[in-house]
């Protein structure tokens, strides 16, 4: 390992000094992602790529590396070259991780240089339409008296909906039946089929079916009331105080990336959470883009850390794997 | 009346001239990619998407939908002139399509596709028009054990794919089987069969599977003789059906629509399912079955119409409810999104131009794809006698590149690599691939829905007889059983009387 560091060092120091530095992009930058195209990241990620190309005066192209969870795109970025050519947005799965995984080829933290928290959004707590509770407060009620008989879906192991899961059953201190799916699309499938009672996804996901009305919502998980679902409360206030889920997307290069090479990207990435489209566009999906003061390394470092350190005994109590 | 006023809607979005041509570009880039073996829709779809960033959200669906269902239609002729199923759903049309290239009557096969595809598109369409609403509802009250059960009748019915050995087609199926049990367990997160290696975390990729068996091996067995494989192509005989064979593919080319259109509603593979059961149906139905596999033009009719009838309706789900059935579908609602569209109940109402536009385009692509593909069967058939030294290196390529463009992973390449021995050993051991390839599709969905229906149910097997949908379809599933079983029991219970006397 030492001297696989010694290398990306060494590499990284004779990038520091080569003029070709001053001239950064030169070429076409890969932005990994590391789920399939298609779905809510991959949709944060073109949007924020479209606009960076633009500050760049370079395409920014987005690899989508796929599989194992969202490991196998961040194992590798951490292989790929410190030069700034490879960069990697990836969302709360990357301090879920180091918990679910107990072979990951790489550390979450030390071989990543942050860019910055790109955006967040916020999840809903959705149920079968027919599901008797009226709000939060009665669904808390009903779970508890019919725990044997409530089912709770979620998109797959390690998946946001499958967190949110974890932390509901841990605030309400009960086991329920979950059933995994592969992907929010089937598990959706299957709550408006009215197999599965309940689940709590992304508003990428819900946002359409709420307002539809093909779905039951009781609250979303963020802190704060969601814009675009305005008679949604939140779960902190209506009745399980503290509850919090957001799934964050940080941007991040390989570890050695050059400092001036990091400052450009920040720069871009702060212009792309100004674009007045891409607002609009996350607004639709009921998220914003993170504020400029998060959109730094130093404000992903440290959210990194401390969403490793609430994740980590969350999962090692539920005793789940991903491997 | 409100169905003609939202279909005039709809042409009227789809008939301009910028809809129009990208509605035509969206279906001749999808016919080439589909005839290039390994590059598929979603590799394609991937890389458009940020060109769609500029256009108008109609033609930018327009487009993207060409591509999917162009491809769908180029899939086959790479399927019928080498061998080689570009989509999971060209497997099926390989069986018998290229049969008929061997006998000199590639020009009919590739018509009968063109024809057996425009015929179901269109029927489709009008299904959309009429009850894609309802229809969607319907797919809503399939749960797991119903869904468990029908995978259990697509694998009974994946013998009758075989036309050699029963013994070795129950061989491949279980193959097939083993190899859709490597990957991550769904439920408990463990490995199965991965020997530590993250690279098959995922499971081996249908491509990487279907290219290395069917692909590679053929070209390994090609190679092995090409003296011979050239003589036999040299004579190709009428390019357009006869009467006779007109007459043959009518009412396969219905079935096998009817058949698609019910199954490309459910999620998941129901474009492959449809394929896979409309051969199934049509050599059960066929006078003379002995000809399935040896250049049956039933063979070719069926399952192509039901391929495209099923790619067509699989676009209900996504439409209606938003929710995406194919990694393609999930594509197109990416494609939605970057749009500033949300994907859900609410298009068809809020967005009634881009919903009936969308619909609207899919015949008017249906048609640009026959008018483009029928004057091209001549040129097609000609490729196939360049000689074979010249083409295979193209087709390995072209192979490497798509199952690369997957999921950008070399290490796919070289899985390939290894079916490809794999798949030339089992072509000299006389065993067919094709219920592999089934059994590696339906396995593991079997295996999910079985496990979710039990963990739903509380794990009461019971499930599976109570739910009618469920015990219809493992009614089905016994009866098929009972035909594939009973001539060959009845054959040794001859042969063994024989001997007695």
């Amino acid at each position: 390992m030492t001297s696989r560091y010694a290398k990306l060092w060494a590499a990284a120091a004779l990038a520091a000094i080569g003029i070709a530095q001053a001239a950064y992009p030169e070429k076409t930058i890969t932005m990994v992602i590391p789920f399939a195209a298609g779905g809510p990241t991959d949709t944060v990620g073109r949007l924020f790529a479209q606009s960076m190309s633009n500050t760049l005066k370079q395409q920014v192209i987005v690899e989508n590396v796929g599989g194992a969870g969202g490991t196998l795109g961040a194992a590798r970025v951490a292989r790929s070259a410190p030069d700034g050519y490879t960069i990697f947005l990836h969302h709360i799965g990357q301090s879920t991780a180091p918990a679910l995984y107990r072979k990951l080829s790489y550390d979450a933290v030390t071989d990543f240089e942050p860019i910055g928290l790109v955006a967040d959004v916020p999840m809903t707590f959705v149920a079968r339409k027919d599901f008797p509770a009226k709000d939060l407060k009665e669904l808390l009620a009903y779970v508890k008296a019919n725990k044997d008989k409530v089912t709770y879906a979620n998109a797959g192991l390690g998946s946001a909906s499958h967190l949110c899961g974890l932390l509901f059953m841990s605030a309400l201190q009960t086991d329920l039946t979950t059933v995994p799916y592969k992907g929010t699309g089937p598990a959706m499938n299957d709550l408006l089929g009215g197999q599965v009672d309940f689940m709590c996804d992304q508003t990428t996901n819900t946002t359409g079916q709420i307002k539809g009305g093909k779905i039951k919502a009781y609250g979303v998980t963020t802190k704060t009331k969601v814009e675009s679902l305005p008679n949604l409360p939140t779960l902190d206030s209506s009745g399980l105080p503290g509850f919090e889920v957001v799934v964050w997307h940080g941007l991040y290069a390989p570890k050695g990336t050059p400092k001036p090479i990091v400052d450009k990207l920040v720069q871009a990435l702060q212009i792309a959470g100004r674009d007045a489209t891409i607002k609009q566009r996350l607004d639709d999906l009921g998220t914003d883009p993170a504020a400029q003061n998060r959109m730094t390394p130093e404000a992903l470092r440290s959210h990194l850390k401390a969403e490793i350190d609430k994740w980590g005994p969350v999962i090692k109590k539920a005793g789940v794997y991903a491997d | 009346m409100e169905l003609l006023s939202n279909l005039g809607l709809g042409f009227q979005s789809a008939l301009t001239v910028q809809n129009l041509l990208y509605c035509l570009g969206g279906v001749f880039l999808g016919t080439l990619i589909g005839v290039l073996p390994g590059l598929g829709p979603i590799a394609t779809i991937a890389m458009l998407l940020p060109m769609t960033f500029t256009l108008p959200p109609e033609s930018s669906l327009i487009m993207l939908a060409g591509i999917y269902y162009g491809a769908q239609y180029g899939g086959s002729t790479t399927a019928i002139l080498v061998n080689l199923p570009g989509e999971a759903s060209s497997v099926v049309t390989a069986l018998d399509g290229h049969q008929m290239a061997r006998k000199g009557r590639a020009g009919v096969a590739l018509a009968t596709a063109a024809i057996g595809s425009f015929a179901a598109g269109t029927v489709a369409t009008v299904l959309i028009a009429v009850a894609a609403p309802p229809l969607a509802e319907l797919a809503l009250k399939f749960g797991p054990a119903e869904y468990a059960s029908l995978m259990l009748l697509g694998l009974v019915a994946s013998i009758v794919l075989a036309h050699g050995s029963l013994l070795k087609a129950f061989g491949m199926i279980l193959l097939g089987l083993l190899l859709g049990t490597l990957g991550t367990d769904v439920n408990s997160g463990e490995q199965r069969f991965t020997f530590g290696e993250a690279r098959l975390a995922d499971g081996i990729g249908f491509v990487v599977l279907a290219m290395g068996m069917f692909g590679l091996g053929e070209i390994i067995r090609n190679l092995e003789h090409e003296s011979t494989r050239e003589a036999m192509i040299k004579h190709v005989s009428g390019l357009w059906p006869s009467k006779a064979d007109f007459k043959r593919m009518l009412w396969p080319i219905l079935r096998g629509t009817g058949l698609g259109s019910l199954l490309g509603i459910l999620p998941g593979n129901g474009a492959v399912l449809a394929s896979f059961s409309a051969y199934s149906l049509e050599k059960k139905l066929s006078k003379h079955p002995e000809e399935f596999g040896q250049g049956a033009i039933e063979g070719v009719a069926g399952p192509e119409s039901a391929n495209n009838a099923g790619a067509q309706t699989s676009f209900i789900p996504m439409l209606t409810l938003g929710i995406p059935s194919s990694p393609v579908m999930a594509l197109m609602i990416g494609a939605m999104i970057i749009q500033g569209i949300s994907p859900g109940p609410a298009v068809m109402t809020e967005q009634p131009q881009l919903f009936w536009g969308l619909i609207a385009s899919m015949w008017v692509g249906n048609f640009f794809l026959i008018i483009l593909n029928l004057p091209l069967i001549g040129l097609w058939v000609k490729m196939i006698s360049v000689p074979y030294h010249l083409l295979f290196p193209v087709i390995l390529v072209f192979c490497a590149i798509g199952v690369f463009s997957v999921n950008n992973a070399e290490y796919d390449v070289w899985l390939m690599a290894g079916f490809g021995v794999a798949g030339y050993v089992f072509s000299k051991l006389e065993c067919e691939p094709a219920p592999m390839l089934m059994a590696f599709i339906l396995g593991p969905l079997m295996e999910e829905y079985l496990r979710r229906a039990l963990l739903l149910s509380r794990g009461d097997p019971l499930v599976f007889l109570q739910r009618p949908g469920s015990l219809v379809m493992l009614l089905l599933a016994a009866a098929a059983m009972a035909v594939v079983l009973l001539p060959a029991i009845r054959k040794k219970r001859e042969e063994a009387f024989q001997e007695e006397e």
